[in-house]
């Protein structure tokens, strides 16, 4: 099935190695949750991409997917011109602060090393040069006074400070954010941005699920419209159109989500 | 508190106040020769016996292995996992009995007992899994299913042992209750083995063991492979429950595995901390609970072991330093008497504003303590206290019936009364909260109000530092409770 919008065959070609994200043609089917159908878009090296959609667009399944979190019912995904797996090193990954127990036993600085785990290895303890690397991270983030208060004390906007540096620390090329700016405080909001713009003049990529329309042209260069399906997506002043919105958000029962309700009715009737 | 750690407290303390009065009904019913003599304690303290050395040894151990192996489970919010395993064993080791003697071998082998016992603990594991997987039947419902009647085949199937030759049979009880006082070198070695096993296992993959349990999907992301990783978590979960079947029984097998790790959480706040503190709290209670066994022949060691990590948990839980309830309450209670003091000064403030003695700066302000009674539905006790405590901290000073504000208190109370203005006019200006309403929503919220709210709450209403607002509603005398009550009843 061809998205109504835009049709996916202009990215038939996978990506190369400048392309930090290609995904072409991904569908996945989920266990009695969002579903995502057809999915194909090129996300250009340096830019900040938002992605748009109402509750249940599937915008976080499509980043898991990216990830091989979760299964894909078909389509491939190119990171850097290589399956995630052989490039993950180059993905930094904030996950929703809400994927958590807070009421955990560490503190800031090691969430934030959690993020140097795979660079450490087995068996090694974690030295003082990762400390000094995550300490860096924090304070880039703004709570480096915090590193050592347990991650319980922290507020909303702090948590996801923590989160962000831990993707920081990685220092990845691709970052995948899924709503970092969700109940966060201004300041927060603001350091957050500050980090994407220094992130893209150092010629990173980062790619944010976001929530609030009207900062979405502000903060971001590129948009991706999906609910279910692409609606569209490009560079924001092409994209982020009040026509391309109402497809988005407006026109809720299409015959794409009452057949997907369908499924899910059938699911559970079972 | 969460649900669990509520549980895990009142059983403990039943199980504490049975044993007690237990003990009260044994002992003196005992002859002298029943209690230790001191050559006994001092054979003991000082592991004189080689067989109380064995034992003592394997318990602390296993207590060791499973304090930080359950540290994992605990947070990895699997605690139970090892329960259902334990349960589940039981059917294997019978079945493995009748096997060993259908085949001619001495049915009282423990490698072949506990090889079986290991088959039908993983065979109950993979049934809850199953029934989660395909049912749309919660994991709990699903364990207490599968524990239950995997533990009812296994007494059922010992039953049948019974009837059939009772003489090789009678071992077997052992492993429902422990039987830790005829724990021979064969045991303590195979237990020490798989605890160095686990410790190293601990050791060596902490840092994904710690990932995993607190972001899975990061850990995914990272490319841990988390199927992998608990997978082997549980592992090691079947080797403390197989090797300590003998050591505390299978009914009791949990305890070693949820309660030092859960008496660990309330002393620290670090989780590597965490699992050293739920090993020596293992390592000792195993200890001490093996040693009281093999001091007092009737008492068995599974038990005692269980109590004495239930007097851990019930010391930790009150006086842990990080989570203690004790820590709670004074928070809670110093907070209170902050929120009183903030509500005392204000409502001195509110009076001073009715009466119009503001301005005034010959006289100390005041307030009567008829009209503060009038202005919060306090009891009178609680506003002499409250009153008290202000005269403490040298915010007011009583006179009689006069409540007169100090300098430092007239300021304070004319700060925390602006505070509380400030939020009411963005309450009804920006959340459109009606002004009859809006002095109850404040008082909830006011005590949180940091500078820099209180800061762009100024900015917000274009109010400057100077100016101080009036009152957005009426300050009619609230109506007392207290106060309508003794009319009433006078």
């Amino acid at each position: 099935m061809a998205s109504p919008s835009q049709p996916s065959t202009e990215v038939a070609i996978p990506g190369g190695d400048s392309v930090p994200l290609s995904v072409y043609d991904l569908t996945v089917a989920y266990h009695r949750k969002p579903v995502i159908w057809d999915i194909g878009f090129d996300v250009p090296a340096g830019s900040l991409v938002g992605i748009v959609g109402p509750n249940g667009a599937g915008k976080s399944t499509l980043l898991k997917a990216v990830m091989d979190l979760i299964p894909r019912a078909s389509g491939r995904v190119r990171v850097f011109g290589k399956p995630y797996r052989e490039n993950r090193h180059r993905v930094g990954y904030v996950p929703q602060r809400e994927s958590v127990d807070w009421d955990f036993p560490v503190d800031a600085l090691d969430v934030v090393t959690m993020g140097l785990y795979g660079k450490i290895g087995w068996l090694r303890p974690v030295g003082k040069q990762h400390r000094d690397a995550a300490m860096e991270a924090l304070e880039r983030v703004g709570i480096a006074e915090l590193a050592h208060r347990q991650i319980s004390q922290l507020s909303g906007g702090q948590q996801q400070r923590a989160f962000l540096a831990r993707a920081l620390v990685q220092d990845a090329d691709l970052y995948l954010m899924d709503e970092p700016f969700a109940a966060v405080d201004a300041a927060t909001e603001k350091a957050i941005v500050d980090i994407l713009r220094e992130m893209k003049s150092r010629g990173k990529t980062a790619i944010v699920i976001h929530h609030d329309l009207q900062t979405v042209p502000e903060y971001f260069d590129h948009a991706v419209l999906l609910n279910m399906r692409i609606v569209a997506h490009g560079p924001m002043d092409e994209v982020f159109t009040q026509e391309n919105l109402q497809k988005t958000y407006g026109g809720r029962l299409t015959l794409l989500e009452e057949v997907s309700e369908a499924m899910r009715r059938r699911e559970r009737s079972l | 508190m969460s649900r669990t750690q509520f549980f895990v407290a009142v059983s403990c303390t039943l199980a504490i106040v049975l044993v007690l009065g237990v003990w009260q009904f044994i002992m003196p019913s005992e002859s002298d020769s029943g209690r230790p003599t001191w050559d006994e304690w001092t054979r003991l303290l000082l592991l004189k016996d080689y067989n109380t050395r064995v034992v003592t040894l394997g318990a602390s151990l296993l207590g060791c292995a499973g304090g930080i192996v359950g540290s994992f489970t605990l947070l990895r919010k699997r605690a139970l996992m090892g329960d259902a395993l334990s349960h589940a064993t039981l059917p294997g080791i019978a079945l493995a009995f009748m096997a060993a003697n259908a085949l001619g071998m001495s049915g009282k082998s423990l490698p072949v007992l506990l090889l079986g016992a290991v088959a039908t603990g993983l065979l109950g594991v993979a049934a809850i899994l199953l029934i989660r997987n395909l049912t749309r039947l919660k994991e709990d419902t699903a364990l207490g299913a599968v524990l239950s009647v995997f533990f009812g085949a296994g007494v059922s199937l010992l039953g049948m042992i019974q009837q059939m030759e009772t003489a090789a049979a009678a071992g077997l009880k052992g492993f429902i209750d422990g039987k830790t006082a005829s724990m021979g070198m064969q045991d303590t070695t195979l237990i020490t083995v798989t605890a160095i096993i686990c410790i190293g296992c601990c050791v060596a993959f902490y840092k994904h063991f710690k990932l995993l349990c607190f972001d899975e999907a990061f850990a995914a992301a990272q490319g841990f492979r988390v199927v992998v990783l608990d997978i082997a978590l549980m592992a090691l979960v079947v080797a403390v429950c197989i090797v300590g079947l003998q050591a505390v029984g299978l009914i009791l097998m949990i305890a070693l595995l949820v309660i030092p790790a859960a008496a660990a959480r309330f002393w620290t706040q670090r989780m590597s901390r965490m699992v050293v503190i739920a090993a020596v709290l293992g390592a000792v209670g195993g200890m001490a609970g093996a040693g009281a066994s093999a001091l007092f022949s009737k008492l068995p060691s599974g038990p005692m072991i269980v109590l004495v990590y239930a007097g851990f948990f019930v010391i930790s839980m009150v006086f842990g330093p990080q989570r203690g309830l004790l820590l709670r309450w004074r928070r809670r209670v110093r907070l209170n008497r902050s929120i009183d003091r903030q509500h005392l000064l204000r409502a001195i403030y509110e009076v001073l504003d009715l009466s119009g003695q503001r301005s005034t700066k010959d006289a100390p302000p005041f307030a009567t303590v008829a009209q503060l009674l009038r202005r919060r539905s306090w009891s009178p006790w609680r506003l002499k206290l409250a009153i008290a405590r202000a005269c403490r901290a040298g915010d007011v000073q009583q006179i009689k019936e006069r409540v007169e504000l100090t300098e430092s208190g007239l300021a304070e109370a004319a700060r925390l009364t602006r505070q509380h203005r400030l939020w009411e006019l963005y309450l009804i200006n920006y959340a459109e909260i009606a002004p009859s309403r809006v002095d109850q929503d404040a008082d909830a919220i006011e005590h949180v109000l940091e500078p820099q709210i209180v800061a762009r709450l100024e900015s917000l209403l274009a109010s400057s530092q100077s100016e101080f607002p009036e009152s957005p509603h009426e300050l009619a005398p609230a109506e007392n409770a207290f106060l309508t009550r003794a009319a009433h009843g006078a």
